[in-house]
């Protein structure tokens, strides 16, 4: 269940969103991924690595280069996932908090 | 980061659990539930009615930023017992009939957990497993970003 949670956090992220996408429509180095960034390399590698453990993409030696492709068979099962759901209910439920942190009983 | 709100949805089951704990005493976390305005607020919805009491109903009326109404919803309610739980149905109103929900019963029930604390817990039941899954999958595919709409694309093709 842990590992489930992870995979979500790991979705979660907007840069690491784009690298499924890229990696999705074909393998690519390490370096080629961060190149369609403007992040810093080891924050891509950072990511690359999430993504790694939590198994959404999987690496490939090819010659010297190591290439990252998609691993959709780990995608599928995170297909119907709730997290979008979890999120907003979530952000409805940090707004009602904050209202009534301020609320003042009106005398 | 903490998660504070939590969703069960176990596969093959009509029915959800939505659990979260609030840095509010238990009376304020109700007080949120029961008054029109601040449930306006929060729920960033415009509320026509709201009658807080058995065989009381509400009706609620959703509009995007340009102040068009995007949907209303309404339901009855079954119980009404402050600080501790509202029994209510939901229902979305004037849904093209390819989006129709079908009414959906809500159980909230609120629990102190210390002075400063609380919890809600809502427990929710669809008609059919397919509904819930719908349902859930809803925030989803309306899409947070750009990148999440493309990705879902992708998904949809893997199915």
């Amino acid at each position: 269940m842990n590992l489930r949670r992870d995979v979500f956090q790991a979705i979660a992220d907007p840069t690491r969103r784009a690298i499924l996408l890229l990696v999705a429509s074909q393998a690519m180095t390490a370096g080629a991924i961060a190149s369609n960034f403007d992040t810093a390399r080891p924050t891509i590698s950072k990511h690359l690595q999430i993504l790694t453990e939590c198994e959404l993409i999987a690496q490939e030696q090819n010659g010297r280069e190591i290439y990252y492709h998609i691993n959709a068979k780990k995608m599928k099962e995170v297909a119907d996932f709730i997290e979008p759901f979890r999120q907003m209910w979530d952000d409805r439920f940090n707004k009602l908090e904050t209202i009534m942190k301020n609320y003042k009983p009106e005398k | 980061m903490e998660r504070k709100t939590k969703v069960d949805a176990e596969d093959g089951k009509q029915e959800l659990v939505i659990t979260r704990e609030f840095d509010l005493p238990l009376e304020l976390l109700f007080k949120a539930y029961a008054e029109p305005e601040i449930v306006e607020q929060w729920m960033g919805t415009k509320v026509l009615k709201l009658e807080n009491k058995k065989h009381g109903s509400y009706q609620f009326e959703t509009s995007d930023a340009q102040g068009n109404v995007v949907f209303r919803s309404n339901g009855t309610i079954h119980e009404f017992t402050p600080n501790q739980k509202i029994t209510r149905t939901f229902e979305m109103e004037n849904t093209p009939a390819s989006a129709r929900f079908d009414v959906q019963l809500e159980f909230l029930e609120f629990e102190k957990l210390t002075d400063e604390t609380s919890k809600l817990v809502m427990h929710v039941v669809y008609r059919s497993v397919a509904l819930r899954d719908q349902m859930l999958r809803l925030p989803f595919s309306q899409g947070i970003n750009m990148a999440h709409n493309r990705l879902q694309e992708y998904l949809n093709k893997l199915k």
